[in-house]
């Protein structure tokens, strides 16, 4: 199948409005006998899902969790961008579009990110409307802060809380339509497969995570809202139940997998302690505007600081190695998200880290609280403050800008980080790839939708920050809505969707016969182990450095670990209840697939771009010697794979970009 | 406004305004018997007002009377219901780790200031009924003067009386400790005012309660 | 260390629960409570048993999906957190710890130390929005200034994660701190006035038919909120209601 993006003929600036002016639209009266299945209820599902049923449609909406509220949209921090321009410092939505497509190093489609830098001030309105409390000035005015990778103004936030109230706001949303009856909400269900008649997708299998109860349900449309797949790592920033299997079942199903291998890695998370570690939690971005970054200049105090017998404190300045400053001059400590995360791995490789698993760097507080304690200690008038008078100051003014941040880290670490420098290390945080979408958010197969992280859209190889929860919410609120009505125009005289059919019986059996299996396989190994293993696996070899030879190699460690998980696999307790160890089952089954496409898909990309990084592809010589080296003219198109069986046998569909209104350029930060 | 005293917050409020009520009556009734401290006249004066006055009598005691009941009865009800509210016991729970001791046991202090004002009346205010209005002696005189300060020091001869009576109080101070900052908070009126507020609160539990252990003291040892 | 510990375990709503004893070691005082959990886990995964089934999902304090009572108080002896950012090294070696769930009539046991909460999701439903349509044809968002003191309070009380540890510390398994967040949110912004009657009428009502008790001001809920929700918000939405019936 060819693939057509759909994308409206025209002026970038008027696609989208002139596309809304000639779509078909569903008549009020006809919306009622409509049903729309939402998978999800995060940012983009959940807003899509209330803005449905606002519009007339019957919405049933899943959710695995007790409550939509709990999706790890939650989770976000730093804030949510838009072209509202309040700040007067030049913004706009051609700023916003070109500052998304760059960062996002030229692997989007440019019509669709133009689409949500258009609606990005709408998304501001409405949640104010909705009674979310962004920060404020003193005049009453919405606040901005700035956010890395621009150079204006533009990000709204609440605290250190942006993705909790966002999301809260659309759970209000949903309440609301849940109380009508134009909701039906399904917590604590995860979809296991999607049920396609006559090629369109017509409703889904659901487990009632509480009951074990295989449930049928039918809809006119489905739309996919379910995240990334970032814990295909076993370790990541995501949440333990985040997972692909909604969207890894649709690709089962027909719907083209896109660019796999773009995987945001965040360069500040709290760095693992020991094998037991669950998960890793992510601290704000924002702490590389004060903190500076090092290692030991020497490799001999490295080594006593990981045996514990040298403390950072007792390290001379000249025995420190500031390496983004001296590798990125001109940006410093300061450089893109993926610049910063390489670079710690690769102090980190050479034997430079600085904890005992070797896993660390230090993101040191001392030369700003130096530098704010003399700050403050002239507005004050004081005159030769002492040490400690200054250092009180400094700390003062550090509490209040990051104090919950340290707070958190401390909590965690068990170290005053106002004392000693933290400890850092890259996390996997976001994947920009997903499901291939078209125009229309429409996957390859008709009627099914998938909006949010769990699409492949927006970011191209590269997210910028706050860009994640403007999109899921775009999605959501502004284009889902428009698309989906366009498509179900066709549907007014469908009637019901019947769910004793044999696609249904089938689908059903498909299901079931996957957890009898689990509940009966005598095997000997927790679910748990493989994924460890998997996510071993994924971080070594297809991590944030990628050769040829390693994602070959990984290509083949994770089918021999999946033939393995679906021989050794244990999973005690039966089907018919709430098991969370069979739920664990299914998903790392997914992870186990999915994992090997991920790989295959960088082996494919022979370039380096954004969060993807080939060992082979790097400037040789001049200025950028050793940086990540684009290649245009060879692959700027977007990979879509289509199942084919095994993971390794996907076909490659490629999806030309064009860029008719930005000019291509090498990103340099240094 | 019906359906507001059904709800929740409606009984809390109704709660608050009995125990604003009583705590007001509290003031009063300390500012009479403190007087006995200082001069038998005065306190036989204001006795003889408050025990004959119509308004006082046929007004205010039923109100008082009515509120005392209600602030016990509510308070039985809502202790039941919060029973009810708690589903299984915790095999281990650590109450002292985030409240106070007078907070979770208000129950058990005002059961024991229920069981006061039962002795209480049994001593004072069923004999001072059955002399004015059944034996129909509105003078308030007994041989030749007014009763009411020697019936007080008869009273507080009896060492067991006195000593419940201070444990009474004791308790009616922990009581009050909650109770006070509680009712306030209960209407709502806890805005900017907390620290002034708690700091009063705390000054009136304890010298309310207070004054009357030194009333009944006083009288054990000074008669 | 080498732990003890006495937990709850119930095969579905409808059983009969108990407390099991069990032996964990060689705990790093480095792990998380959960990541204790997750050792035990393994442990009788490995061991052929039924792991102990349990809330969870970020695990960085901000989903309010984990919950557990240990040892007495809701999300651990901590302060400021929510379980799985309470750390092992608030215990000894040697200790016994007692794991029970979030206990309430309104929060029935589902499994072992899973509760279901969604008496909280009925109570935002009978009130808990704006009613302002996601149509994108709302007013721009600067064209009503809204103080920095009135937003920053609906923020603080905006950050009610809904974990229920109010419910479950609570002497009298009230739900006033949760309620009177979400009240208080919208009671703080000028967006919310226009339906502020009928939201705390209908939230309140909702909150009684779902068999929560009432209020005894005891605070408890105050400290051992993981987001140090204020019990100024259960004032204000007292408040609130005597307003909405007065009016």
């Amino acid at each position: 199948m060819a693939l057509d993006s759909k994308v409206p003929k025209g002026p970038i600036k008027d696609k989208w409005t002139d596309y809304k002016n000639h779509i078909d639209l569903v008549n009020p009266a006809n919306k009622r006998h409509i049903d729309i299945i939402v998978v999800g209820t995060g940012l983009a599902g959940g807003s899509a899902a209330a803005t449905l049923a606002e519009l007339g449609y019957n919405v049933k909406a899943f959710a695995y969790q007790d409550s939509p509220r709990r999706a790890h949209s939650i989770a976000a921090q730093g804030g949510i961008n838009a072209a509202k321009n309040y700040q007067g410092d030049g913004d706009s939505t051609y700023r916003l579009f070109y500052d998304t497509v760059k960062g996002g190093d030229y692997r989007s489609r440019e019509a669709n990110v133009h689409r949500l830098a258009e609606v990005s001030g709408n998304i501001i309105d409405q949640c104010v409307a909705q009674g979310v409390p962004f920060a404020r000035d003193y005049g009453g005015l919405l606040d901005n802060r700035s956010f890395g990778g621009v150079l204006v103004s533009r990000t709204f936030y609440a605290k250190g809380q942006t993705g909790q109230q966002l999301l809260l706001g659309a759970y209000s949303a949903m309440n609301r339509q849940i109380a009508r009856g134009k909701i039906e909400m399904f917590n604590r269900h995860e979809m296991l497969d999607v049920v396609k008649v006559d090629g369109k997708a017509r409703g889904i299998i659901a487990r009632n995570l509480i009951t074990g109860e295989i449930e049928r349900h039918s809809a006119h449309a489905v739309v996919i809202a379910t995240g990334g797949y970032g814990n295909v790592y076993f370790l990541s920033t995501n949440a333990m139940g985040s997972n692909a299997t909604a969207a890894w079942k649709i690709h089962k199903k027909g719907a083209y997998f896109a660019n796999p291998c773009y995987t945001q890695i965040h360069p500040t998370c709290i760095p693992r302690s020991g094998d037991y570690q669950s998960k890793l939690t992510l601290m704000s971005e924002s702490l590389r505007n004060d903190g500076r970054i090092w290692v030991p200049a020497k490799i001999e105090d490295a080594q006593a600081i990981q045996q514990g017998k040298l403390k950072p404190t007792d390290l001379a300045e000249e025995d420190r190695d500031y390496y983004l400053e001296r590798r990125y001059p001109a940006f410093g400590n300061l450089v893109p998200r993926d610049v910063a995360s390489r670079a710690a791995k690769e102090r980190c490789d050479a034997g430079y880290g600085v904890n005992a698993t070797g896993e660390a760097v230090y993101l040191d507080f001392a030369a700003a609280i130096q530098r704010y304690g003399k700050e403050q200690a002239k507005i004050q008038n004081i005159d030769n403050p002492s040490e400690g008078k200054i250092y009180e100051l400094g700390q003062a003014i550090v509490e209040a800008k990051y104090g919950n941040l340290f707070q958190m880290y401390e909590k965690i670490v068990d170290e005053n980080p106002y004392k000693t420098p933290m400890m850092i290390y890259p996390a996997t945080h976001y994947t920009m790839g997903g499901v291939w979408v078209d125009y229309n958010l429409m996957t390859t197969v008709e009627g099914l939708y998938c909006i949010g992280e769990a699409n492949f859209s927006d970011h191209g190889a590269n997210r910028l920050g706050a860009s994640a929860l403007m999109q899921g919410l775009a999605d959501g609120y502004f284009v889902l809505p428009y698309t989906i009505g366009d498509y179900l125009s066709d549907d007014i005289r469908t009637g019901k969707i019947p769910t004793d059919t044999k696609e249904f019986d089938e689908a059903e059996k498909e299901v079931k016969g996957r957890i009898d299996f689990f509940i009966n396989n005598n095997g000997t190994k927790s679910v748990d182990h493989f994924h460890k293993r998997l996510g071993k696996v994924m971080w070594d070899k297809v991590g944030m450095a990628r050769n040829e030879k390693g994602l070959k190699e990984a290509m083949a460690e994770i089918k021999a670990i999946r033939e393995e998980f679906w021989k050794e696999v244990k999973v005690p307790g039966s089907a018919d209840e709430m098991n969370t160890e069979l739920e664990k089952a299914g998903r790392v089954a997914d992870f186990l697939e999915l994992g090997e496409l991920f790989a295959k898909d960088a082996l494919v990309r022979e370039e380096s771009c954004g969060g993807h990084f080939r060992e082979e592809s790097v400037e040789l010589d001049g200025p950028q010697k050793g940086e990540a080296k684009r290649n245009d003219k060879d692959f700027a198109f977007v990979s879509a794979w289509e199942y084919k069986g095994e993971p390794a046998d996907a076909v490659l569909h490629k999806e030309e970009l064009e860029f008719n209104d930005i000019e291509l350029k090498q990103r340099s930060y240094k | 406004m019906g359906g507001f005293f059904k709800s929740s917050i409606g009984r809390k409020v109704a709660m608050a305004l009995s125990a604003f009520f009583l705590m007001f009556f509290l003031i009063i009734h300390l500012a009479v018997n403190i007087t006995s401290l200082f001069s038998e006249g005065v306190f036989n004066e204001l006795s003889h007002f408050m025990g004959t006055n119509p308004l006082v009598q046929f007004a205010l005691q039923p109100v008082l009377i009515f509120g005392v009941v209600f602030h016990f009865v509510m308070g039985f009800v809502l202790e039941l219901k919060n029973k009810k509210a708690n589903g299984v016991k915790y095999a281990k729970n650590n109450g002292a780790a985030n409240s106070t001791w007078m907070s979770r046991n208000m129950i058990y202090s005002g059961l024991a200031i229920l069981a006061f004002i039962v002795l209480h009346f049994i001593d004072f205010w069923f004999p001072e009924i059955n002399t004015k209005y059944i034996q129909g002696d509105m003078s308030g005189m007994h041989d030749g003067s007014f009763r009411y300060f020697h019936e007080l020091q008869h009273k507080f001869l009896s060492p067991a009386r006195v000593g419940a009576y201070v444990v009474a109080f004791i308790l009616l101070a922990l009581h009050l400790l909650h109770g006070f900052t509680s009712a306030f908070q209960s209407m709502g009126v806890t805005a900017g005012r907390k620290k002034a507020l708690q700091t009063f609160g705390k000054i009136y539990s304890i010298v309310i309660p207070l004054g009357f252990i030194i009333i009944a003291l006083y009288h054990h040892l000074n008669h | 260390m080498n732990l003890t510990l006495k937990i709850w375990r119930q095969k579905d709503s409808n059983a009969k629960g108990q407390m099991v004893d069990y032996k964990v070691t060689d705990i790093s005082e480095h792990m998380s409570f959960l990541e204790m959990m997750d050792v035990l886990n393994e442990q009788l995964v490995n061991a052929g048993e039924e792991p102990v089934a349990f809330d969870h999902d970020c695990r960085e304090g901000i989903c309010g999906m984990c919950s557990m009572y240990i040892n007495g108080e809701a999300h651990g002896p901590d302060r400021g957190i929510t379980t799985c950012q309470l750390h092992m090294r608030m215990f000894n070696d040697g200790d016994t710890i007692t794991i029970e769930p979030f206990r309430a009539a309104a929060f029935p046991v589902i499994k072992d130390l899973v509760v279901d909460r969604m008496a909280f999701e009925r109570i935002q439903q009978a009130g808990g929005y704006i009613s302002v349509n996601t149509s994108g044809n709302t007013q721009d968002a600067n064209s009503l200034p809204i103080s920095k003191h009135a937003a920053d309070e609906a923020m603080d009380a905006a950050t009610c994660i809904g974990c229920g540890a109010c419910v479950a510390t609570c002497k009298n398994s009230s739900a006033m701190l949760f309620v009177g967040a979400k009240v208080s949110q919208y009671a703080l912004l000028p967006q919310g006035q226009v339906e502020a009657a009928d939201r705390v009428k209908n939230m309140v009502a909702q909150m009684d038919l779902e068999g929560f008790g009432n209020c005894t001001n005891t605070g408890a809920c105050e400290v051992e909120c993981p987001k140090g929700i204020s019990l100024e918000n259960i004032a204000r939405m007292n408040r609130e209601l005597m307003k909405a019936n007065i009016s």
